[in-house]
């Protein structure tokens, strides 16, 4: 579907007479060593139904116990985004029926997160450069992960339609943290850009107090976006719709952007928004709606009795908080002032979700300007053509450290570097494994680079004449020529020196 | 071995045979055979188990005696026979909670107080009956048929745990166990002659324990008399870091109270609500004769009130469906158990639904349908809020009380067992059966029945209620007025039954 379609208001003319609200609800899956109930194994990509017992499964009888872990990480989430801790609260029982749901109810809080009213600082850009909006956090709260299906047949891959269903409950029971943003009005049209930097800053953050993978395509972080539009000054805001399914951050943006435009098309032809939930479509870029509901779905929450309620120490949360690392914002003023970086290079690291990358590299040893080089260069456009974060390719910041100390200690050029980074990525080991395997260093060799030299002086005669005249600028065509003969393999500073050191330096 | 003398082993307590199995005069596999034997030759009258595990059990006590002619110790109950409650898991072996829905389930683990029996060598000879998922006051709800009271096989058993209490009266096993949602332990030992053991809310694992209620449901002994039932008790109490609600405490000294035989200058309570209209004559008079005697052992009697205890029953019929309609919604066809229409023509969620429908009783569907609602959004603070302020109420009550008196008592229930088939189509006449046990699982107190007479050649059970974590003061009380009774007696209650 194109933006020209009758179905979709122009995202400009949209903006020029709507008025967008925003709203994120962000799930985390915790990377604890075992699921929030029982002592499985929380690990992604094993077999299906491996990592499960008789708590997870919902077998009769079994119980659930807290995982402890969980516990002390959504404290500091909560913490980390300025929250108050609950100093009691209670689990609750969320009753519905799903087949991949294994006691037809999942425990999660209702009425009483462990976590509330906080928020969030997030960097944009805006017409008048890079701005900063504060983003209310209305809780965060614990549950568990439901299992995964996989409808088999029928067109859409979900369960409408579908033949046969399987289910994998290896992912029943992992720890979640739903982080649910507070309403954000007023932003108008930088409504996309902000729920995007909304996600990564909260990315960054989450990754920060490494209490999870936070990788969207594995599903580590999931993010519902809600969204509704009202015409320019109305009194009140519109029905909002709920899109899931949003798995990076490019869609997070364009999601927003195209109910912005879907929902302003529905409500110029004189229709209303229906308050639904809707799934974002990858390929085609749009959103499409959920099964329909009859009646709204009473999830009938009561607490859950079988577990304690749970009752942190203002002790025992002060201890958590002395536990919290420095946050991505504050690493960000120290680094421009160590990096002596401007705004705008900052904006672009971030813009990249490089920060991190670009901090671990420098902490592997790579110079902070290099390793700003290749992650927002080479390895932003590899990410780029295959679509992927930046942080989601396969290459790790000590490799990249790496290939900038085999640059500086002469053995890579950046050329030659660039195809030891394309070998990494296409998993072909370590990069120096790569080197000696693609034969890749530089010609370091005097005696042969003396004799490719000397070849070049020897073949262009007239422009090693220019050189001896005085004309050092000309060198740069030799330079090129011994390039060339040794297939790239050259250093050519080294190449540049030895033509001068042949025919003469200048005065 | 003569048919007399595996007559005279049925008849044994706990106690004597765990000596006997020790001492080499019986050995464990004689003691489960005449067990078994028993079963086999009388149990299709009574119907109280619903699996019988000739094969389990007869290994498990092999095991016990190649234990002691290794020479290594045993433990108290060691070889000691035991019907358990089909609602607890059991790894490989048949476990239904009296539910269509579960039959043929084998489960892949064992709850952590069958564990709990393992280790101590007790042989476990079967599943017993019970009202489908422990819902029921006479155990015709089970979806296998009832089990029929041994003094009088034309009336019920008492429930939801009729099936352990009947395997007790009949000589079936010495040591059963029970689980206590309402008075599931209680009722049936009050209408059986048996002594039946509600813990303290916490004392006894629910792992593996198939949930009706979780914040009321409790496991507990049941036994022919109270020593044996204390016994029992120290083997399944005690934490269990998998289950939450589990209490991490030392489990109180129930052994050494049920040995005691002395109460000079505990104070008792009688409950004042516990009497009056409803409550049968021959009851009244079976308790307060045994009321008598706590006084005359030189126990300070006096009378209590606690007026919420009144409103206990329309409390716990809000918060027992709440819990219900959550817990049994695991019950999908998708993992385990009963499937329904799954012939390709049905999605899902019909096959759930068809599943449900036919694997429910009309009992377990009005408490699931009675939850869906109180809990329904709109509904929720008029009913399940409400109850659970009438919950803090009735702890309140019981504090205040204990307060005053160490104990409290009452009459178990309010009737000696009814006739099977008269309270089935009235469940409002069944609910009143659980009126007086009610309030201790509300509260999570703990409390106990023991035979204490009988009314018209039907036993009556005494109610004993203590304080959360002070079970041993029910031991106290009823090892005492056991031993009296008995002694006037010259024999003991159950002696007076049937002998089938």
């Amino acid at each position: 579907m194109s933006p020209s379609t009758p179905d979709l208001v122009p995202y400009d003319e949209a903006l020029s007479r709507y008025a967008p609200v925003l709203g994120l609800e962000v799930h985390v899956e915790l990377s604890t060593a075992s699921k929030m109930f029982c002592g499985c194994p929380t690990g992604f990509g094993a077999e299906p139904n491996t990592q499960v017992c008789p708590v997870c499964l919902g077998l009769p009888g079994a119980l659930p116990v807290m995982n402890a872990e969980a516990v002390d990480a959504v404290i500091r989430i909560g913490l980390a985004l300025g929250c108050d801790i609950a100093p009691w609260c209670r689990f609750a029982r969320k009753n519905y029926f799903y087949p991949d749901m294994p006691k037809n109810f999942q425990i999660s809080q209702y009425d009483e997160p462990i976590a509330y009213g906080g928020s969030l600082d997030v960097m944009i850009d805006t017409d008048d450069g890079p701005q900063t909006f504060t983003v209310g956090i209305e809780r965060a709260h614990m549950e568990e992960d439901t299992g995964k299906s996989l409808h088999v047949g029928g067109a859409t891959g979900r369960i409408h339609g579908a033949q046969h269903s399987l289910v994998d409950y290896n992912r029943a029971g992992i720890p979640l943290i739903e982080i649910v943003t507070k309403p954000v009005p007023g932003l108008g049209k930088y409504v996309p850009e902000l729920a995007r930097a909304y996600v990564g800053e909260l990315r960054d953050i989450l990754r920060s107090l490494d209490v999870s993978d936070v990788r969207m395509e594995q599903g580590s972080l999931r993010c519902d976006v809600n969204v509704s539009i009202a015409p320019v000054g109305a009194a009140e805001w519109g029905k909002r719709t709920e899109t899931k399914n949003v798995n990076s951050l490019r869609s997070v943006e364009r999601a927003v952007r195209y109910e912005i435009g879907r929902q302003a098309a529905v409500l110029d032809a004189g229709g209303t928004v229906k308050q639904e939930t809707r799934h974002w479509q990858e390929g085609s870029g749009t959103t499409a709606p959920g099964r329909s509901k009859e009646e709204a779905e009473d999830y009938r929450y009561f607490p859950e009795p079988d577990l304690v309620p749970i009752a942190p120490t203002p002790e025992r949360v002060e201890e958590l908080r002395g536990t919290l690392p420095e946050l991505p914002r504050a690493l960000r003023v120290r680094l421009l002032g160590e990096w002596q970086l401007s705004p705008l290079d900052m904006q672009a690291l971030i813009n990249a979700g490089a920060v991190d990358l670009v901090v671990a590299t420098v902490a592997a040893g790579a110079p902070p300007a290099d390793a700003r080089k290749w992650w927002l260069g080479e390895l932003a456009r590899a990410a780029n053509e295959t679509g992927t974060e930046l942080s989601a390719l396969p290459v790790t910041p000590a490799q990249v450290a790496q290939v900038v100390e085999l640059v500086a200690d002469g053995a890579l050029n950046d050329k030659l570097a660039r195809q030891v980074l394309e070998g990494v990525l296409a998993g072909e080991g370590e990069p120096d494994e790569i080197v000696a395997a693609r034969g890749l260093a530089v010609v370091s060799d005097e005696g042969a680079l003396g004799k490719a030299v000397d070849a070049a002086i020897a073949g262009n005669p007239d422009v090693a004449g220019k050189i001896r005249d005085g004309k050092v600028a000309a060198t740069g065509a030799l330079v090129g020529a011994v390039m060339k003969a040794t297939r790239g393999q050259a250093d050519a500073a080294r190449v540049r020196e030895l033509l001068l050191e042949r025919l003469g330096p200048p005065e | 071995m003569t048919d007399s003398s595996t007559g005279d082993l049925v008849r044994r307590t706990a106690v004597d045979l765990a000596a006997m199995i020790t001492k080499g005069e019986a050995t464990a596999v004689e003691v489960a055979q005449a067990h078994l034997d028993r079963i086999d030759a009388v149990d299709g009258r009574i119907h109280a188990f619903l699996h019988v595990d000739h094969q389990g059990a007869l290994a498990a006590a092999a095991a016990v005696d190649a234990k002691r002619s290794a020479g290594e110790s045993l433990g108290t109950l060691a070889g000691v026979p035991l019907a358990l409650k089909d609602v607890f898991t059991t790894a490989g072996i048949p476990t239904t909670a009296g539910s269509k829905i579960l039959e043929g389930w084998r489960p892949p683990y064992d709850a952590a107080l069958v564990e709990r029996l393992r280790a101590a060598d007790i042989v476990i000879l079967g599943k017993t009956n019970c009202d489908e998922f422990a819902m029921g006051s006479s155990t015709e709800n089970s979806a296998y048929g009832p089990t029929h009271n041994p003094w009088d096989e034309t009336r019920i058993p008492g429930g939801s745990g009729g099936g352990s209490s009947a395997a007790l009266a009949a000589h079936f096993a010495p040591l059963a166990i029970g689980t206590d949602t309402g008075g599931s332990i209680r009722q049936p030992a009050a209408v059986t002659g048996t002594v039946g053991v509600k813990p303290t809310y916490g004392g006894v694992s629910r792992y593996g324990l198939i949930a009706c209620a979780s914040s009321l449901d409790q496991g507990g002994p049941c036994a022919r008399n109270v020593l044996d039932a204390a016994l029992l008790h120290e083997v399944i109490a005690g934490h269990d870091p998998r289950d939450a609600t589990s209490i991490d405490q030392a489990v109180p000294a129930v052994v050494e109270a049920a040995r005691r035989r002395e109460i000079g200058g505990m104070r008792i309570g009688v409950v004042r609500e516990f009497a009056g209209e409803g409550y049968e004559p021959g009851v009244l008079a079976s308790v307060r004769a045994a009321i008598d005697v706590l006084t005359e052992l030189g126990a300070d009697v006096v009378e209590v009130s606690c007026p919420s205890f009144t409103y206990a029953l329309p409390a716990y019929y809000l918060i027992l469906p709440s819990e219900v309609s959550s817990n049994l919604a695991r019950f999908d066809a998708m993992r385990f158990g009963l499937r329904v229409g799954d012939d390709g023509t049905h999605s899902a969620e019909e096959v759930m639904a068809m599943t449900r429908g036919a694997g429910f009783g009309p009992e377990v569907k009005r408490r699931i349908i009675l939850g869906t609602y109180a809990l329904s959004s709109g509904y929720f603070d008029a009913y399940y809020g409400q109850a659970q302020k009438v919950r803090t109420l009735i702890a309140r009550d019981f504090a205040a009380a204990f307060d005053q008196v160490d104990v409290l008592v009452s009459p178990t229930t309010p009737t000696t067992a009814f006739p099977l088939g008269e309270r089935a189509d009235d469940p409002l006449a069944m609910y009143l059966a659980d009126l007086c046990t009610i309030p201790a699982n509300l509260a999570g107190n703990a409390a106990m029945s023991l035979p204490v007479g009988l009314s018209d050649g039907l036993p009556v059970g005494l109610q004993v209620m203590a304080p959360v974590l002070a079970d041993d003061r029910l031991y106290r009380v009823a090892g005492a007025l056991e031993h009296a009774l008995d002694d006037r007696r010259g024999h003991a209650l159950l002696e007076k039954a049937p002998t089938l």
